[in-house]
């Protein structure tokens, strides 16, 4: 029997069964494959390396090369129910944008990310004068792909930036299972390694004005 | 005799050979010329199940033919995707019953400018009409059902034969379950038509042509076909590839200080150039160039390429592309792509590391094997096959 990771199983709490889950940075498939037996979804992925799309298209998956930064702006105005960012958002060149587009796809985005506001981050780097190297962070700073990392506290301040509205939200730590929690508590960026939100466009997903330039593909 | 008359089979037969369409099912052209007496060059693979969902349709490239999996009649070359045909392989004659046709315009059997046109009695030359992808299409079409087949498992193709896959999707999107789109585009670039403009001037410029009437004269135009089939050749290869090939090796000691070929890349280009002319037509040469740069699916549907594609939605596609080629380049595949997601298509696709140019497509890569299989094997899991 294989392990499912904490993250993907609240994930597939959340996604409702039959729908069109959009996954971008989908790896190899494994939470896609998972959600089209569990909850019958009907899933398409976003991968930049080359082995892992082909890994997913031997599981019969669709999915095209390209990544979160220059892809999303050529899938239509609401074309999924969900968009799942897993653990990458802090890895893209522009978050703002990415979010915003994730949620022009879809009604609903499911994004998690490493917390910097957890304990071991900040103590790491008030003890020893280093960037911390942590579970969640494990790589060092000269190699790690995280550009754009935030805190739980920089997120919700982003998401009121982009009049969102918190859906769901989860914590995580170690290999702990998820604990609902109140991402606006000060306590929760102390103590969650990594957090998984479920967000909405108050008043409804927006609607792409027609750019020029973009011709070529629907309508536009 | 009633004995001696020749019995017309009812449906073209399984194995291969010509078919020839009754007088009353006419080809009608995108020119709006009408071919009577259309005949298909063709091969068949395997044997056609009994639900008659396991045939695959392959399209083949510019200057291919039927001959996928069977030795040439003409070079006696084996067939020219036999890594990808056969038991094991991504394409199986035990699982799948595959299809190969000669494109229209060409010269293995299927109508072409070396035809003989029935209204004179001589060879259609210039005379024949030009032709585009939609029309090689529409005779595939003719031949599918005419072999008893509703729906195809899959259309594949690479370079000229993912525009033929692509315009099966747009013209046919109910009759086919997945198309795999290699190494190609859906619209003929700039550089594409102007490397083709290269090649049909070097036939038209040889005495030989004479004005596309060679066939009468008994003469061939085979130096222009020849010139015409190396700077083509140059477009299937990548700078890397052909520096690993040839490097600055010559071809004898010395340098003849003349102009033979004294470099291997030479000699390799004019071996190309010389055996094409002992299989190809150079008036087919012509149409079919023509056909590919006549090819732009997104015009004929408001520039819109995503439109093309909408009633394809439940098509499962396979596009890939090699970092090296330049012929076609993955831009044109991300282009198609983008495309297929935009009209809410299944798309796969995958841009595959290679430095063997356009020509990898028929090469061995070991990603495009497996991403190919993986492709088919979950699509034949969806259709019943497997």
């Amino acid at each position: 029997m294989t392990i499912i990771r904490e993250d993907f199983r609240e994930i597939l709490r959340l996604v409702r069964p039959g729908s069109r889950v959009l996954d971008v940075g989908c790896g190899e498939g494994a939470l896609l494959d998972l959600l089209a037996h569990e909850k019958q979804i009907d899933g398409r992925g976003l991968e930049l390396s080359a082995s892992g799309v082909a890994a997913c298209m031997a599981r019969g998956l669709s999915v095209v090369q390209g990544d979160a930064d220059q892809d999303l702006d050529h899938f239509p105005d609401r074309s999924f129910d969900y968009a799942v960012l897993s653990q990458t958002l802090q890895a893209t060149r522009n978050p703002r944008h990415v979010l915003d587009e994730l949620l022009r796809i879809a009604e609903r985005a499911i994004v998690s990310f490493p917390n910097f506001g957890h304990w071991r981050v900040r103590w790491s780097l008030l003890s020893r004068g280093r960037m911390p190297e942590t579970k969640a962070l494990p790589l060092p700073w000269w190699s790690t792909p995280n550009i754009h990392l935030c805190t739980l506290a920089d997120f919700m301040a982003l998401t009121e930036d982009l009049n969102l509205r918190v859906d769901a939200c989860a914590a995580f730590a170690g290999k702990g299972p998820a604990r609902p929690i109140e991402p606006t508590k000060a306590i929760e960026n102390w103590r969650s390694e990594s957090c998984l939100f479920m967000l909405s466009r108050n008043g409804g997903p927006a609607i792409r004005e027609p750019s020029p330039g973009s011709g070529d593909l629907f309508d536009g | 005799m009633a004995a001696l008359d020749p019995i017309t089979p009812a449906a073209p037969p399984v194995g291969g050979g010509t078919w020839r369409f009754p007088a009353n099912e006419p080809l009608r052209l995108d020119s709006g010329a009408v071919l009577e007496g259309l005949e298909i060059g063709y091969q068949t693979h395997g044997q056609l199940n009994a639900d008659k969902s396991n045939a695959v349709l392959i399209c083949h490239a510019l200057t291919g033919d039927q001959f996928v999996a069977s030795p040439h009649p003409t070079t006696g070359k084996p067939g020219w995707w036999l890594r990808m045909i056969g038991p094991g392989k991504p394409l199986d004659p035990n699982k799948h019953f595959i299809i190969c046709s000669n494109v229209i315009g060409g010269c293995m059997g299927s109508t072409g400018p070396a035809s003989i046109n029935p209204a004179t009695g001589k060879a259609y030359g210039l005379s024949f009409p030009v032709i585009t992808i939609a029309d090689m299409v529409r005779a595939q079409a003719m031949l599918v059902k005419a072999l008893g087949i509703e729906t195809l498992f899959a259309v594949i193709g690479g370079s000229m034969g993912g525009m033929q896959a692509q315009q099966w999707a747009v013209d046919y999107p109910e009759r086919l379950f997945s198309a795999v789109i290699l190494a190609s585009a859906s619209r003929h670039s700039a550089q594409n038509i102007a490397f083709h403009e290269v090649g049909r001037q070097a036939i038209m410029a040889d005495p030989d042509w004479r004005g596309g009437a060679y066939a009468e004269h008994g003469v061939q135009p085979g130096k222009g076909l020849a010139v015409a089939r190396m700077a083509a050749h140059i477009t299937y290869l990548s700078e890397p590839a052909l520096q690993r090939k040839f490097g600055r090796e010559l071809k004898r000691d010395g340098l003849s200080w003349g102009f033979d070929a004294d470099f291997q890349v030479e000699s390799y280009l004019r071996h190309q150039g010389a055996s094409f002319v002992d299989r190809f037509d150079a008036n087919s040469y012509l149409y079919i160039t023509r056909a590919t740069d006549y090819f732009d699916i997104a015009a004929a549907h408001g520039g819109v390429l995503a439109k093309a594609f909408t009633a394809a939605r439940n098509v499962r596609f396979c596009v890939l592309s090699f970092t090296s080629d330049w012929l076609y380049p993955t831009a044109e595949s991300r282009h198609l792509v983008r495309a297929l997601t935009a009209a809410g298509a299944k798309a796969a696709f995958v841009e595959i590391e290679s430095d063997k140019g356009h020509d990898a497509f028929l090469l061995d890569e070991p990603v495009m094997d497996s991403a190919l299989t993986g492709f088919l094997s979950s699509a034949e899991r969806d259709r019943g096959l497997a």
